[in-house]
């Protein structure tokens, strides 16, 4: 609006107002489609969480009934399955795997990011992207001889099949926090090298402290894997009730308990339970980390 | 920057493209090069190159583990062709999924995220919630909408009745009918589209704003501005999404596992039994691993022709503003 109003003949002032005042009912319009198309989304994301919830809140035989609603409200079914099922222990079970393979995890992605990123090397990018083409694999390729491996090892049924494994470097954390790596400017690490430090210092002291939140974002999504992981748990360690995980645990509940759906969904809770407080806690490190590996080239 | 700008300490510096040398300390990192890429090439070794090499030895075999292998030639991929029948029906039912889900999955990634662009101040909220659910472990998940689906007890179907789709005595069997069960796996995968849809909204977010005014300006309507400026800048995430979603769908199974143990009927019409299942079954439950290993050939042939034919054709359609990591 260059044109100062009282400069434009009245008819004009009056179109333009009209104009104004439509597209300003438009406006108001589409924030109202937008925001109710929003708003229909979320209940439907929000919906089973919902459902799971008050389901684990009911007795057995309301928890058949289709109400929306707990009535009466019952919170048995949690020390139930606390009870019924070696739960603690299934717990207990996953997160020692999902905590060793995020301590080696971090311990091994690291070195492998800062050579792909900031030392400067022959045949650097040619790795790199090889490295990249090596997520393509299909997992399915390589189980087979890598289950036998471990069977000859003795290793099955043990954990040790899924901690092992994250001890050394996997193409997609390396991935990620090269990413991130390269974003850190290599005059700080060209600065440190003039004034003498060893090339460990430089990663120790220099791009580690920078690079915190990839950091946290491969630790984050090492254990949301390994907490999910249901795969490799029931290839190599359902075959001992004792070392079985959530995922197992929670595949042979359901199976066992599928008309006691109210245990079934209080156990369901107590399992996704950690994953949410860990994204309530951990949200922009996430988002961030789906991102970095996403969009940016 | 400024430490080294100005004056010029080193020349070598000033260009930037090389490492300068070290005044004391490693006077040729080699040795920590090495050393640092160690985690990565022993795994390598370990967990890729060893593994691909024996397991395609042991595709021309017959190996039940307990006996060493034997060497059969080409009859594992001859059995795989000609006469195992649930090699073809996993292999119809993978491929079926993997085209019916990905571009549905794209779309509803895309149509979430493009909806939380305009959310404005709400946007934190929203996305935090669009997201959750992609936080649900898969066992959890399944097992939840095995019970909303549930015919006689479900919610869903609770709904459909109210709304006259579904009749109260005769159910949508869902999960229990071959028709259905696949569509409710895709249901149950596009509740879960959070990360997916992360990627898409940043991909969105960073699409220049004077774009849409210059089209604006030019008299484009909503749908030509989605049309000619959004869908060819997305079309780089677009590409990733389909690369990473046609992988992932030759590997479906844990859904589909958990899915068919909570069925009623037990899924007899192997409806949900995916190419990963019939690998699953063969090596571990009938430990039949020379031809499990010769199944998973297979599947990385098909994998890796999907990819190529992506990668060839993705010139034709995929535009990069700024290069990419494919070029």
């Amino acid at each position: 609006m260059t044109v100062s109003t009282y400069e434009m003949s009245e008819e004009t002032t009056k179109q333009s107002k009209g104009a104004l005042r439509n597209k300003r009912v438009r406006t108001f319009l589409y924030g109202i489609a937008n925001h109710s198309g929003l708003f229909t989304l979320a209940m439907m994301f929000v919906f089973p969480f919902y459902l799971v919830i008050i389901v684990s809140l009911m007795n057995g035989d309301q928890a058949l009934m289709r109400s929306l609603w707990p009535n009466p409200l019952t919170f048995e079914n949690y020390p139930e399955v606390l009870s019924t099922v070696p739960f603690l222990q299934w717990t207990w079970n996953t997160f020692v795997i999902a905590a060793l393979s995020v301590v080696g995890a971090v311990i091994a992605n690291v070195p492998p990011a800062y050579a792909l990123s900031h030392l400067h090397w022959k045949g650097r990018q040619t790795v790199f992207v090889f490295i990249l083409g090596t997520m393509m694999l299909p997992g399915q390729v390589t189980m087979i001889p890598i289950y036998v491996t471990f069977a000859k090892f003795g290793w099955i049924p043990s954990n040790l099949p899924l901690i092992v494994p994250n001890f050394f470097a996997g193409a997609f954390s390396i991935f990620l926090l090269r990413q991130f790596f390269v974003s850190i400017p290599s005059e700080l690490t060209d600065a440190g090298r003039v004034d003498g430090c060893s090339e460990w210092q430089l990663m120790m002291r220099i791009i580690v402290p920078l690079a915190k939140p990839a950091i946290y974002a491969i630790a984050i999504f090492t254990f949301i894997g390994q907490w999910n992981d249901f795969f490799g748990a029931k290839i190599y360690l359902s075959a001992d009730p004792d070392l079985w995980t959530l995922g197992i645990g929670l595949t042979q509940f359901g199976n066992e308990h599928a008309t006691n759906m109210n245990t079934t969904m209080a156990a369901s809770v107590l399992f996704m339970l950690p994953l949410i407080v860990v994204f309530f806690f951990a949200q922009k490190v996430f988002v961030e980390g789906v991102t970095l590996t996403g969009v940016k080239g | 920057m400024s430490l080294l700008s100005g004056k010029a300490v080193r020349p070598s510096l000033k260009r930037g493209a090389t490492a300068p040398k070290p005044k004391h300390g490693v006077k040729t990192p080699g040795f920590f090069i090495f050393m640092c890429m160690l985690p990565w090439t022993l795994g390598f070794l370990l967990f890729t190159a060893y593994p691909m090499i024996a397991s395609f030895y042991q595709s021309f075999t017959r190996w039940d583990m307990v006996n060493p292998p034997r060497w059969i030639g080409l009859a594992n991929y001859n059995r795989m062709f000609y006469e195992d029948e649930l090699f073809w029906h996993a292999f119809k039912n993978t491929m079926w999924i993997s085209a019916t889900s990905i571009p549905i999955r794209i779309a509803f990634a895309m149509f979430s995220a493009w909806l939380l662009t305009k959310a404005g101040k709400t946007r934190n909220i929203y996305r935090t919630v669009y997201f959750l659910p992609s936080m649900v472990p898969v066992v959890a998940s399944t097992l939840i909408f095995a019970w909303l689906f549930q015919p006689y007890f479900g919610i869903i179907n609770m709904f459909l009745q109210k709304l006259h789709l579904s009749k109260k005595y005769d159910p949508i069997m869902w999960l229990d009918d071959p028709n259905l069960s696949k569509w409710a796996l895709i249901i149950l995968g596009l509740w879960g589209i959070g990360d997916t849809m992360i990627i898409f909204l940043a991909g969105l977010l960073d699409i220049d704003k004077s774009l849409y005014e210059a089209a604006s300006l030019e008299g484009a309507n909503a749908f030509q501005q989605f049309r000619y400026v959004t869908l060819p800048l997305m079309t780089p995430v677009i590409f990733f999404s389909a690369v990473t979603g046609v992988i992932g769908s030759f590997q479906y199974f844990t859904q589909a596992y958990i899915a068919t143990g909570l069925t009623i009927n037990g899924d007899y019409t192997r409806s949900m039994y995916f190419y990963a299942t019939h690998i699953y079954e063969t090596a571990f439950q009938q430990y039949d691993m020379g031809y499990a290993a010769a199944l998973s050939w297979f599947l990385l042939f098909i994998t890796l022709i999907a990819t190529v034919i992506m990668l060839v054709t993705q010139k034709r359609w995929v535009h990069y503003p700024n290069g990419s990591m494919f070029k």
